[in-house]
């Protein structure tokens, strides 16, 4: 390490580093890249099209339940179409387009050059999208998974369910898992060690703590659902009996299922928290108040998130007192929740905010996710989810969580990160009509279907008779729904326009704190020029001069990709870590995985097959090779 | 041709009959009530803190006393306050549900198929009194037992009205309760995903005056009524040698099958194929000829029959009372 008077801004270097970082361009050599900025933004854009497609689904639904009685769709259409949004922005928009904005942001706020794995991550990426392209492909041939997102055996087994559907439905939640794992470990190993020198634990921000978590949640919750989705599958294809009741239990697939599904929840959830601390920070332009008890509710989050699965199974007959323990474990979630809203709001005490965008709806993140952990709590009562349980109550419920906990700081955090990714800032006009839009859609769409659901309204129905005093408010929520797409709509047209037309945004347009704004907006293909050291929680803002004041690291080769791995807790400099450029085999790997998965539902030899085709691509992904010295 | 529900009709929770539903209906106003004033302070202070520097030139930020004191007491002491009164009360209402019925209550059996309910009366002993599908019929002020069964997937039985849900698994029993506190027909419905026509997976559970009742079950435990015209005697006739015997049961004939609603008393219900239809000559025919017109997927095929073998089967099954 150096002080800064004996940096020598060299633009050969510089050359030198554009040389050794850069993805190689063409049709074909996209799939060679393996750069974090890249499978970064591919995650957030395939995400976001998923999500679209969900709101697609979601909108066909509202259309069929506009009036009682309604034959638009025929329930076997209409049992595709609701299995498909669930497992759609379950599966396809939530979790990758948080790790999206995890893997594009990390390794920026941690100020290094990459990933720790950068093949893995592109891998994880294929395996993602193969898997959502073959579920709409399923869809589009109708022979989509038609037992909801959670698939209960005995319905979803081989004898209710004999299509296809359901194979489709096991092989690509295990395609998702393996994504999801791969960018998890991935995402530990990158935040555990390559911080730039003085980012010690404790001055990590708080959304590398959130994605930290998310992470480990990932690593513990994606491993009984890989077990019950193969036990799954067993069944029917290899006619085992695991969830039958002939000589299996149907709910040890509820538990298993729970026992993810759950911290699932949360996995979407704990990211979006860290975004709004991010977004909180730099709009009130002061330090957060209270990082270590929020950095604690988060991990608390991520610990008790594992022991309330059993409130999804209140009505299965489990034993009372066992039922009565899983109230009191999901009342006690909102204390961590609660301790970090009221640390936003000491933050924002007096603070003369900045009301932009992206802290617009973090207000608006305030107001619904309060409704739906009110309704949690309400929901976490045995009585009384005995009435709510598997009504349009629990539908309105679980999307104030998942919109208003999840969907709004994600839109926040688009705002927010936009300029970084594009160059460009976002209209703030529109962005504030979206806003309101989407805000007052969101309200009008689910607030309703509490009463509905309270009124009898079960969900996953396909229609419901006249004459049982529900077809106003289902004709107001679908009219409101077509509201609240609107606003999402503007935000997409928001997005497009500002690609070409934006304000130029600049370093840091909104004088915020973290390291990602310390490098050009879109970052360069190395992140940042000069790896400097850093000596507070909030970089740009400390001491007189900021950062540039700061020691830079030397010694990091240009002339083939290298990072710099520091310790653990206080993030020492421990090594220089060559990094693998582009290549084409995590997609052949993906390919042949995808073979290899989706090959058993349609003959048992095509995995032998498979396999061997894995082999091969992995002998391709390894074979050794002079470390790429850049010409 | 769909099916007319009384105008009173209704599965509302909030307007319970029972006691069982009652008390969670307290409970419920209870927790709207506190939640709508925690929305409501918590909502006022985030307006406080933004809106406190305002007219002033610099920002006013607490001091770090205060934000602790603030996080302290309205994130953790609070909560964790009111927290415990909601779990206590929960659990508390939960054992007021769950608490032991009467030793001799009468229990009945309901057992969930792939679209319809099938509904057997036990007497004290456990022996089996009779078989009917998709009405329920108990005596009204007393708590009566439902062990719930399911033969295929898992189904969830609710009576919003009377009592929350219980889920029918298949290879488990569970039981539950209900009590109706006045006369009256109480609609219920499937309420756990359970194939193609979840949705029209209806019944009802009508209470009714205790000798009513007493009445109702000695009828419902005899075997059919003898045909009384030459029309009803054909009639029975279409339906012995039609398909309908590969699955329905007409006690006290040779049809005995039970993989479908048991027809005995097929003339005394309201509705069809699980409060789909309402149970009248015209519908009666129609379901028969292309039940997958009304209940696409449902297990029961298309019939086939001539007008006039039609109109004596409908005759003759209408008789059933
Ligand atoms: C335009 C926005 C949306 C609308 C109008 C909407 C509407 C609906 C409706 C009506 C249902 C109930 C289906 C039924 O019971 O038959 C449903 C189910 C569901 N939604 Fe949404 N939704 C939207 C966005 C989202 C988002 C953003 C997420 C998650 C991040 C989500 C996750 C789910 C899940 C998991 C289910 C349950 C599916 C199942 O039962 O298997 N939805 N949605
Ligand atoms: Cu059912």
């Amino acid at each position: 390490m150096t002080d800064s008077a004996s940096i020598h801004h060299d633009d050969e270097e510089t050359r030198q580093l554009e040389r050794t970082w850069a993805s190689p361009p063409g049709f074909f050599a996209w799939f060679t890249h393996v750069n974090q900025t890249n499978i970064g933004m591919r995650f957030i854009v395939t995400g976001f099209i998923f999500f679209i497609l969900g709101v697609i689904l979601a909108l066909l639904m509202r259309l069929q339940l506009a009036v009682p009685e309604n034959d638009f769709m025929d329930p076997e259409t209409y049992n595709q179409v609701f299995s498909m949004h669930g497992i759609t922005m379950m599966f396809l928009f939530a979790i990758p387009v948080m790790e999206g904005f995890a893997v594009y942001i990390i390794p920026l706020m941690l100020g290094t050059r990459d990933m720790t794995f950068p093949r893995l991550n592109a891998f994880g990426y294929y395996i993602y999208l193969i898997a959502g392209v073959m579920m709409y492909a399923a869809l589009l041939l109708r022979i989509a998974p038609d037992a909801g997102w959670f698939s209960y055996p005995p319905l979803a087994g081989a004898s209710f369910s004999p299509g296809l559907g359901l194979d489709f439905y096991t092989t690509v939640v295990t395609f998702m898992e393996i994504s999801a794992l791969v960018a998890a470990i991935e995402l530990i190993a990158t935040i555990f060690k390559c911080k730039v020198p003085g980012m010690s634990l404790n001055r990590m921000p708080i959304f590398v703590w959130a994605v930290l978590v998310m992470s480990f949640m990932i690593v513990f919750a994606l491993p009984p659902l890989v077990i019950a989705s193969l036990m799954l599958a067993l069944d029917r294809m290899a006619g085992m009996h695991f969830f039958t009741a002939a000589s299996g239990d149907p709910i040890l697939w509820q538990h298993l299922f729970w026992f993810f599904g759950h911290p699932e929840v949360y996995i979407i959830f704990i990211p979006a928290l860290g975004m709004v601390s991010s977004i909180i920070i730099t709009f009130t332009q002061r330090p957060i108040f209270g990082y270590i008890p929020i950095v604690l509710s988060i991990v608390a989050i991520g610990f008790i998130g594992f022991g309330l699965w059993v409130h999804h199974m209140f009505t299965a007959g489990l034993p009372q007192l066992g039922s009565n323990f899983f109230t009191a474990s999901s009342a006690m979630i909102a204390i961590p929740s609660g301790v970090q809203i009221f640390c936003w709001i000491a933050t924002l005490w007096g603070s003369k905010p900045k009301l932009a965008t992206p802290l617009l709806h973090v207000l608006g993140f305030f107001l619904i996710f309060i409704i739906g952990g009110l309704s949690g709590v309400m929901v976490a009562s045995v009585p009384f989810d005995m009435q709510a349980h598997d009504t349009y109550f629990v539908v309105a419920h679980f999307h104030y969580v998942l919109i208003g906990g999840a969907v709004f700081p994600l839109l926040g955090g688009l705002y927010y990160w936009y300029p970084k990714f594009t160059g460009r800032m976002m209209s703030e006009r529109l962005g504030k009509v979206a806003f309101w839009v989407t805000f007052a859609g969101f309200n009008l769409t689910f607030f309703p279907m509490h009463k509905l659901g309270l009124e009898g309204m079960p969900r996953r129905v396909y229609t419901y008779l006249d004459g049982l005093g529900w077809n106003e408010a289902n004709l107001f929520i679908s009219i409101s729904s077509a509201v609240f797409t609107l606003g999402l709509m503007l935000t997409l047209v928001n997005v497009l326009i500002s690609l070409k037309r934006g304000n130029i945004a600049g370093d840091n347009p909104w004088n915020a704190d973290t390291l990602e704004w310390a490098t050009s907006s879109p970052p360069p293909s190395y992140n940042f020029r000069h790896i400097r050291t850093v000596d507070s929680r909030y970089p740009l803002w400390s001491g007189t001069g900021g950062l540039e004041q700061n020691p830079v690291v030397t010694g990091i080769r240009s002339d083939r990709r290298e990072i710099l791995l520091t310790s653990i807790l206080e993030s020492h400099p421990e090594a220089r870590q060559p990094l693998p450029g582009p290549s084409p085999w995590p997609f052949w790997l993906a390919v042949a995985t995808a073979i290899t998965f989706a090959g058993l539902m349609a003959h048992l030899a095509i995995p032998l097959l498979g396999f061997v085709l894995c082999f091969i691509a992995i002998t391709g992904w390894v074979w050794p090779k002079r470390l790429g010295v850049a010409k | 041709m769909c099916i007319c529900l009384p105008a009173d009709a209704n599965q509302s929770a909030l307007q319970p009959e029972g006691p069982l539903a009652k008390v969670v209906a307290d409970l419920f106003w209870g927790m709207v009530a506190v939640g709508g004033l925690i929305l409501f302070i918590v909502l006022a202070m985030l307006a406080v803190a933004l809106l406190r520097a305002r007219n002033n030139a610099e920002p006013r930020p607490l001091t770090f006393t205060q934000s602790r004191n603030l996080v302290f007491i309205s994130g953790v002491v609070i909560p964790a306050l009111i927290l415990t009164v909601f779990v206590i009360s929960s659990a508390a209402v939960n054992r007021e549900i769950v608490a032991p019925m009467p030793e001799h209550a009468l229990t009945i059996k309901v057992t969930g198929h792939q679209w319809w309910w099938e509904v057997d009366y036990l007497d004290t002993e456990g022996n089996h009194v009779a078989k009917t599908a998709n009405e329920i019929r108990i005596p009204v002020g007393k708590p009566v037992r439902i062990a719930l069964e399911a033969s295929d997937v898992i189904h969830s039985f609710w009576i919003p009205q009377l009592n929350g849900k219980t889920d029918m698994v298949p290879g488990k029993r569970n039981l539950t309760w209900v009590q109706a506190d006045q006369p009256g027909s109480y609609r219920g419905q499937c309420t756990e995903f359970c194939g193609k026509q979840h949705a029209k997976m209806a019944f009802t559970v009508d209470a009714v005056p205790e000798e009513d009742f007493e009445t109702w079950l000695q009828r419902q435990a005899q075997p059919a009524r003898e045909p009384a015209t030459e029309n009803e005697t054909k009639g029975r006739q279409v339906f012995l040698r039609s398909s309908c015997a590969m699955c329905h049961a007409i006690r006290g004939t040779t049809a005995l099958a039970s993989v479908a609603p048991d027809l005995t008393h097929i003339g005394s219900r309201k509705t069809l194929a699980a409060g789909t239809l309402e149970n009248m000559p015209g519908t009666l025919s129609a379901w028969i000829l292309t039940p997958q017109s009304f209940k696409p997927g449902s297990h029961m095929p298309a019939t086939m029959l001539t007008g006039e073998d039609l109109g004596n089967l409908v005759e003759y099954l209408l008789s059933l009372e």
